[in-house]
């Protein structure tokens, strides 16, 4: 593999409804945006990857909708879908592109417009086993729920603990002129939310948000003529796990996320991640799920990720600040939502992250999950290539 | 059908999907599936590697990436692993509040999941707090079955 860096990002602004701009369109400001970002043009791009999760626009195969106003035009084309997962999926296509050779400038686009679906935990049903688990009555909530009962019982973490991950996550989110909700919320505002999906609450959850991002790939020798300080790509990786929720090793500690971190660390020669990390832009769309990924990066201990929010380690100005966006909590346009993750985390390395920017950032860790808890992807992005 | 957005003056066009589905539900499934309906029973297949019982019952294992080679019958009582209470109405989802649980039923190395009834749910924190984990839950089924996971009406604590 050669080196590959992402040297342009481009997003649009995220909102409940976005009534002014239908799918296409979205994507069309994202892209402009990123290539306005790395100062290039669509003629320069070479390919296309596109994150875009059926059926929540109203179109089965979404992809056709998108791809022309995106700047696919008479250029090669891919679609892909790992359910949540699947902006960064699409984005980790775009860099394997260009690391392989295959192509000098790849972008990456994600877009979803949630609010179109009048229901949409009803469609997130849809996506479980039409014979065995489909019939019981989960929604995309359950996939942060269940395991948070789990990790209560076998690690002792509480309600409190948890409400934390959205204090934190509201409060770096009045950072970030794009992020959808902007408001800061008190433990007690989280413990008082009306309950969704016990044990969490509403200021648990992520809200339904529209909008499009894109992030632009550039091979090392192109990389270093649009820009001098291009975020590197020094490692990425998927891994997947079976359909059924019923099927995990343990809900409370994902086990293929460990394995997933362990394998991105030894790429990148991390070996104390919380030292060696500078920032991180994590898939948390539900507070349990800051716990269970904070552990299974090694952060802190299994079961420790509650203290961990309590120490204030991972807030703004502590020793790996995560979200600096205010992430999933504040933002989810569920296609696009983990290729957000790669672009903020990207916008970090880079220095572009305005009142968000955590200071002299070399390494950035990116995370996306979805499908139940079924496919993970990370993505490491340094200040120099490795 | 498009009508006018009074807020601010945005085109809405309405649409709603109704198609319907015929799902085959294939060798194993059905067998799965019959087992329900006509003997109350659930059977589960073992992967000949891992030997992990698989519920449900499936063709392959997915960790070994192996054909699963034996049927075998698993209690239908077990231990609550965890639940979920949900508290909102979804649209062709049941009425809240109601339990979602995974089982870990005796004899099989997975967890089901299912709804989890026999709990009083007028407060529902209250409930959550004392539903324990590791509760010994039962299966109850139907009267009238037809060969459907929800011939299983749903799981009770058995005490």
């Amino acid at each position: 593999m050669k080196r590959a860096a992402i040297v342009g990002v481009g997003q649009t602004k995220f909102v409940s409804r976005h009534r002014d701009l239908i799918h296409p369109e979205l994507t069309f400001e994202a892209s402009r945006a990123a290539l306005e970002d790395a100062k290039l043009s669509i003629d320069n791009v070479d390919a296309l990857t596109m994150g875009v999760m059926d059926p929540f626009d109203g179109v089965d195969c979404c992809d056709r909708w998108i791809c022309g106003a995106a700047g696919g035009y008479n250029k090669p084309v891919i679609r892909i879908n790992t359910a949540g997962a699947t902006g960064m999926s699409a984005a980790i296509a775009a860099y394997e592109q260009v690391a392989s050779g295959m192509f000098e400038i790849v972008m990456a686009v994600s877009e979803q417009r949630v609010s179109e679906p009048v229901d949409a935990q009803s469609l997130l049903n849809t996506c479980t086993c039409p014979y065995h688990e489909r019939a019981m009555g989960g929604s995309a909530i359950s996939l942060g729920a269940v395991p948070a009962t789990r990790h209560m019982y076998k690690y002792g973490s509480t309600h409190e603990q948890r409400a934390l991950s959205a204090v934190k996550a509201h409060k770096h989110g009045m950072n970030n002129p794009y992020a959808h909700l902007r408001f800061e919320v008190t433990v007690q505002d989280v413990l008082n939310s009306m309950i969704v999906e016990w044990p969490l609450r509403l200021l648990d959850c992520c809200p339904r948000s529209d909008g499009a991002v894109a992030v632009i790939f550039a091979s090392e020798d192109v990389a270093k003529t649009i820009t001098d300080r291009p975020a590197w790509v020094n490692g990425a990786v998927s891994i997947a796990d079976g359909p059924f929720f019923g099927d995990r090793p343990d809900v409370s500690y994902r086990a293929a996320l460990a394995v997933a971190a362990r394998r991105l660390y030894q790429k990148c020669g991390i070996k104390n991640p919380l030292k060696d990390i500078d920032v991180a832009e994590l898939y948390i769309p539900f507070t349990s799920l800051e716990l269970i990924q904070t552990e299974a990066y090694g952060f802190c201990d299994e079961g420790k990720g509650g203290e961990l929010l309590e120490e204030g380690t991972t807030w703004m100005g502590g020793e790996l600040p995560i979200n600096p966006s205010g992430g999933v909590l504040c933002t989810n346009c569920i296609g696009a939502t983990a290729e957000l993750r790669v672009a903020e985390a990207a916008l970090q390395v880079m220095g572009k992250g305005g009142l968000r920017q955590v200071p002299n950032v070399e390494t950035a860790l990116a995370s996306g999950l979805g499908g139940m808890l079924q496919f993970h992807t990370l993505m490491m992005l340094g200040s120099e290539p490795r | 059908m498009a009508t006018k957005d009074n807020k601010d003056e945005y085109i809405i066009v309405e649409q709603t999907w109704n198609v319907p589905f015929r799902h085959y539900a294939g060798e194993i499934t059905s067998r799965y599936l019959k087992e329900f309906r006509d003997n109350k029973k659930i059977m589960g297949r073992r992967c000949p590697k891992c030997k992990r019982v698989l519920i449900p019952a499936r063709k392959n294992c997915e960790r070994c990436f192996t054909e699963t080679d034996e049927w075998i019958e698993v209690n239908d009582e077990g231990k609550l692993v965890t639940f979920s209470i949900n508290c909102i109405k979804y649209v062709g989802m049941p009425d809240p509040p109601y339990i979602m649980g995974l089982i870990r039923l005796d004899g099989a190395d997975t967890d089901i999941l299912h709804y989890i009834k026999g709990i009083d749910l007028s407060d529902v924190d209250k409930a959550g707090r004392e539903l324990k984990i590791g509760t010994r839950m039962k299966a109850v089924w139907k009267e009238v079955r037809v060969g459907n996971v929800t011939d299983i009406d749903y799981f009770m604590p058995t005490v």
